[in-house]
């Protein structure tokens, strides 16, 4: 009953563990398959659990863009330099607790990578803000 | 207990056929179930028979509409059972005439909450499942109002259907479990187009109606007093407004009047228990006309009452907030300091505490910090306020 926003990174966050390092391109074609089709199985899973909210993965192009005054163009800065944090994916999802919203973020974390051993990547989970509750006041 | 009359209190007096029909379904659905119908078959069967009313009422709806649906519904699930006994055995099984309407009422519908709100469901289930069984709201509405697909509901409210329907009937279910899940809908208020808060209330009074246990009394009680406050809680644009700046003339003094006598019935059975002692507390609130005016020394004893009864650090911390009201901000300062660091709003108390002590430096931070752990961004934006309002201090 509270939702969740589990975040997969592409770079930022606490140093990869070794088999998260390696990009995805240099993996075989079936260990890519075997990936994509474990992250497909869990999202059939939280659907048919009645927990998926939303999800899709992201381009790695992207900008930061701001606005520079009025009657000029916004600024942009990018493509971004190896330092920047970049998403690849998120995934919005809907259950009871903290704990269980962490289980799964470590279930996505287990997807097979290199050699089909887990690829042990970090992944960020972030709550959202709720409804204000009534109780207290 | 009464009505307190607004439409959009749905007292569950039916007006217009829609309302009849949403009222009625949840009772046949209760009627089938208490004679072993099983759960997801039953409200099938339900589902077929509101269907045929919708379409003949218009001609003439029947004297007893419930009798006649429960006797269509019945009349359903025996035609599945004979389709299906058909295709098993290439034969019919005997006509079987359905026992004519009118059906028990109350009892029926505590059986379907009870089993709505069975321990083997995760809260979100069971409060899935009671707002479409019990309810009568769609799945549609259901996931509106709790801002997910309408497929993920639909997987949910089924999920929690099967799971029901391995455990099949039982005896008495557990009050508790029960009360805990409206008290859940009740605190989601709304989303989409169904005002959970009044749905909660409505279902607190069918289960009041069936019980004499003070605790329900006392839930309901503790729901129509908080809801009566509910139009002064935020401004037109959504922001919070705490409890000693809220307008009290808008206060819903209706409500309060049937609230405090539904608690004082249920507090003269002298069986206090949770609900009630929030319920006290909230009439407490409730009776002040000025913020000025609030009896702190009595609600201070209702806490204490309340702690004893829990042991919650969150209600602790409330108990907190009375003391620093009743005895003074360094009165309340020293007890937070035996409250656990972890427990969510600690922080906010800090900043209010330190304020009133003279603190502003230190009440500042604390409001930033807390702004920085706050669970709802109507409750963030009030305290980065507070923090701002001190950044000269």
């Amino acid at each position: 009953m509270a939702k969740y926003l589990l975040l997969k990174h592409y770079r930022g966050g606490p140093k990869q563990m070794p088999n998260a390092e390696r990009p995805m391109d240099e993996w075989t074609p079936q260990e890519v398959t075997d990936h994509i089709a474990f992250m497909d199985r869990m999202e059939d899973d939280l659907r048919e659990r009645g927990e998926w909210v939303a999800g899709a993965a992201l381009s790695p192009e992207g900008a930061f863009v701001r606005y520079d005054g009025e009657g000029r163009p916004p600024v942009t800065d990018g493509p971004f330099a190896e330092t920047k944090d970049l998403i690849a994916g998120w995934m919005m999802i809907d259950v009871d607790t903290l704990e269980q919203a962490q289980e799964k973020a470590a279930y996505l974390s287990s997807a097979p990578g290199p050699g089909g051993l887990p690829l042990q990547e970090w992944i960020e989970v972030r709550p959202f803000l709720g409804n204000p509750p009534t109780v207290t006041e | 207990m009464t009505a307190s009359g607004t439409a959009s209190d749905a007292s569950g007096a039916p007006g217009d056929p829609d309302d009849l029909l949403r009222t009625l379904g949840p009772q046949v659905l209760a009627v089938l179930v208490r004679r072993g119908v099983e759960f997801a078959a039953a409200e099938d069967a339900v589902q077929e028979a509101l269907f045929e009313a919708v379409q003949r009422w218009p001609e003439g709806r029947p004297d007893d509409p419930k009798g006649w649906l429960v006797t269509v519904a019945w009349r359903k699930h025996l035609d599945v059972l004979r389709s299906e006994a058909a295709r098993r055995r290439r034969e019919l099984i005997d006509h079987a005439e359905p026992p004519a309407g009118p059906a028990e009422t109350g009892d029926d519908t505590l059986l379907l909450l009870f089993l709505c709100c069975h321990r083997d469901l995760t809260p979100s289930s069971a409060v899935a499942l009671t707002l479409r069984a019990v309810g009568g709201l769609t799945t549609r509405q259901i996931a509106e109002a709790y801002l997910v697909p309408e497929a993920t509901m639909a997987q949910r409210i089924s999920r929690a259907k099967r799971t029901v329907a391995a455990q099949g009937v039982q005896g008495p279910g557990d009050l508790g479990r029960v009360l805990r899940v409206l008290y859940l809908i009740f605190n989601e208020g709304y989303g989409g187009d169904v005002d959970l808060a009044a749905e909660a209330i409505r279902l607190t009074r069918q289960l009041a109606a069936g019980t004499q246990d003070p605790e329900v009394a006392g839930l309901l009680a503790l729901m129509l007093l908080h809801h009566a406050r509910r139009a002064s809680r935020f401004t037109p644009d959504g922001a919070l407004v705490p409890l000693a700046e809220q307008d009290r003339s808008r206060w819903d003094t209706v409500r309060i009047a049937e609230g405090i006598g539904i608690l004082q019935q249920a507090l003269a059975q002298d069986r206090v228990g949770e609900f009630q002692a929030q319920a006290a507390i909230a009439a407490l609130h409730a009776d002040a006309r000025r913020a000025e005016e609030t009896d702190w020394t009595q609600i201070l004893g209702w806490y204490d009452e309340l702690l004893a009864l829990t042991d919650s650090p969150v209600v602790a911390l409330n108990r907190v907030v009375a003391l620093g009201e009743a005895d003074g901000p360094l009165a309340g300062l020293r007890a937070l300091a035996a409250v656990p660091v972890d427990v969510p709003r600690r922080t906010a108390v800090a900043a209010h505490l330190h304020e009133r002590a003279g603190e502003a430096h230190t009440a500042r931070e604390e409001y930033l910090e807390a702004a920085r752990l706050a669970a709802s961004a109507a409750e963030r934006d009030h305290l980065t306020r507070q923090a701002a309002r001190l950044r000269d201090a």
